[in-house]
């Protein structure tokens, strides 16, 4: 596989970073990959549009900043405007259905929506919105090892809410396997 | 002899930096940390706070840089191994410790996780401006080691290596990070304990009657006491003669700073490190360290897929500077390619060496973001054109 770049974008305290950490982990601790996880660092990462990068390949990484995002994660109104143009020609765009309106959608896009904080409400914890998104871009994209991502999430949440946290992931990814169908 | 095993998180994380670095300490045996926080490097001194309770060390957040650069030396002096970390302003309040920690051989490391500068600059974003300062940025004359660390794994890595080298020379080692290095998240190897190799404290272990406290073995580095071990042991900044007296006299003078300087110039063959790829047969070097090691690899992969001769330096070590291999190669190359985040500082050394046989680019950037590597390309490619 050659170099994927992913941004996840939202605001502060949805789990934006931790997502980011996720891919990482899963990629290059319980899969074979080379990983790069850049943060956004600074006020933004406490509260307004805030981001996470991360760079998956099979060979090392040397440039350590996306040049052009392939996947782009994204959970806020104000993520979507301030970074969907940044995604590359064709890119695939994945947004939580009812905290994005997607208008004004590229037309080159492939977009993929899912209704994440009603299903995390569903389990219980609204928290885990970040973790649905999680297993819904791993279905739709491909992106990583769905096995792998499952262990970096039992091992990145906190102590206590590995098996919430397992439903939330598999409950997204369910839901992506059968909108990628549709597709086809 | 090989790290305590106490303390090592042996397997591979996902770790950023600054945490790296962290860990890199732990398994280097360092007990004593003194900081005082300041971003980018925070993270560094947060894990340590939070690990070394559990293995047995002491971290104390001091009141300032100051007081952090001297409370690591007296740790030293009681028998820790010791570091402080901090970024650019802080850096320069360490100064004159720095100068004190090379004067008395105090073998310790000072972190510096470099951001935008001068003064409060740019604190959540990258610069590598400091590199003159480390060499240089204490009052006198002083030899010093500096390492620059390009990935989390190297921050493990080089962490452990300056404590090495700090006891190796007896010397206060800098390690050059910077905040693009520090706050990314990669794959980080520990081995096990016992594959981690430590250069174990200089002690004394001849007679007690004989003994001298700055008397050199023949690498002309000094063994060490600890406090309360019986040993009548007085340290100053002053020039001081062998037994640590100060002696303020041309002479003494002669003797003491000299020496200070020729342990690591006489020994740079055994410290320098770079490493090189596709540098034989070049018509351009790219000299690079730190993050722009990696920041000027498309760069230099474009320019060899276009059919240009493109070899890479990168500086592991960057004090002291490789000065023989950047002699050797300015007769072979047409141009050196410095691309470095700062408006010119390492480059002034590659131009010292080349000495007018080739000539010297500096690809400069005030700091805030690494290089777009397009600028590095288009420098590469003009120097190539002769």
């Amino acid at each position: 596989m050659a170099r994927t770049e992913i941004k996840i974008g939202g605001f502060g305290g949805q789990g934006v970073i931790l997502s980011g950490y996720i891919i990482g982990r899963a990629a290059s601790i319980f899969d074979t990959k080379h990983a790069t996880m850049i943060q956004a660092f600074g006020p933004e990462a406490r509260g307004s549009a805030c981001s996470s990068q991360v760079i998956v390949s099979a060979e090392e990484i040397a440039y350590p900043y996306l040049t052009s995002p392939q996947i782009m994660i994204v959970m806020s109104q104000e993520a979507y405007t301030k970074f969907t143009p940044e995604l590359a020609q064709g890119g695939i765009l994945i947004t939580e259905e009812e905290l994005v309106q997607t208008h004004n959608l590229r037309k080159d896009l492939k977009h993929f929506s899912i209704p994440a904080t009603r299903f995390a409400e569903e389990l219980g914890k609204k928290m885990v919105l970040n973790i649905v998104m999680m297993g819904f871009a791993t279905a739709v994209t491909g992106f990583v090892d769905p096995e792998a991502m499952r262990k970096a999430v039992t091992a990145s949440v906190p102590k206590g809410t590995e098996e919430l946290n397992l439903s939330a992931f598999n409950k997204g990814y369910e839901y992506g396997v059968k909108e990628k169908a549709k597709l086809n | 002899m090989k790290a305590d095993p106490k303390g090592v998180l042996t397997g591979a994380i996902f770790l950023d930096g600054d945490h790296a670095c962290a860990e890199g300490a732990i398994a280097a045996g360092c007990r004593f940390v003194a900081g005082y926080p300041i971003t980018p490097s925070t993270e560094v001194v947060e894990r340590i706070a939070d690990r070394f309770p559990l293995i047995g060390g002491m971290f104390i957040q001091m009141e300032d840089e100051i007081a952090s650069s001297i409370a690591i030396q007296g740790a030293v002096w009681g028998g820790k191994k010791a570091m402080t970390v901090t970024s650019g302003p802080g850096f320069s309040l360490m100064m004159e410790h720095i100068g004190l920690a090379a004067m008395t051989e105090v073998p310790c490391v000072f972190v510096d996780v470099q951001r935008g500068g001068p003064s409060t600059g740019l604190p959540t974003l990258p610069g590598q401006g400091d590199m003159m300062q480390a060499r240089w940025g204490s009052h006198g004359d002083y030899g010093i080691i500096a390492l620059c660390p390009n990935s989390p794994q190297e921050c493990f890595d080089f962490t452990i290596k300056a404590f090495n080298l700090s006891e190796q020379y007896r010397v206060p080692v800098l390690l050059m990070m910077d905040e693009c290095v520090g706050h990314m998240t990669e794959r980080v190897i520990i081995p096990p304990a016992d594959q981690i190799e430590l250069y174990p404290r200089r002690y004394y272990d001849g007679p007690k009657e004989e003994f001298l406290l700055f008397k050199p073995d023949k690498d002309m580095v000094p063994p060490i006491v600890k406090a309360g071990d019986g040993y009548n042991i007085h340290v100053t900044g002053l020039t001081h003669d062998e037994k640590g007296y100060p002696a303020m006299t041309v002479p003494a003078q002669e003797k003491l700073v000299r020496r200070l300087i020729d342990k690591i110039k006489l020994n740079a063959d055994k410290i320098v490190e770079y490493k090189e790829e596709q540098v034989e047969g070049a018509d351009v070097v790219v000299v690079t360290y730190g993050i722009t090691s990696r920041v000027a690899i498309p760069a230099i992969e474009q320019a060899r897929a276009e059919g240009m001769k493109v070899g890479h330096l990168r500086l592991i070590v960057a004090w002291p500077f490789p000065e023989k291999r950047i002699k050797e190669l300015a007769s072979k190359v047409k141009a050196f390619v410095v691309p470095e985040i700062n408006y010119g500082q390492m480059v002034l050394e590659v131009e010292r060496h080349v000495a007018g046989k080739a000539r010297v680019e500096l690809v400069g950037h005030g700091g805030g973001a690494v290089h777009n590597p397009k600028d590095i390309y288009n420098v590469i490619k003009n120097s190539v054109k002769g």
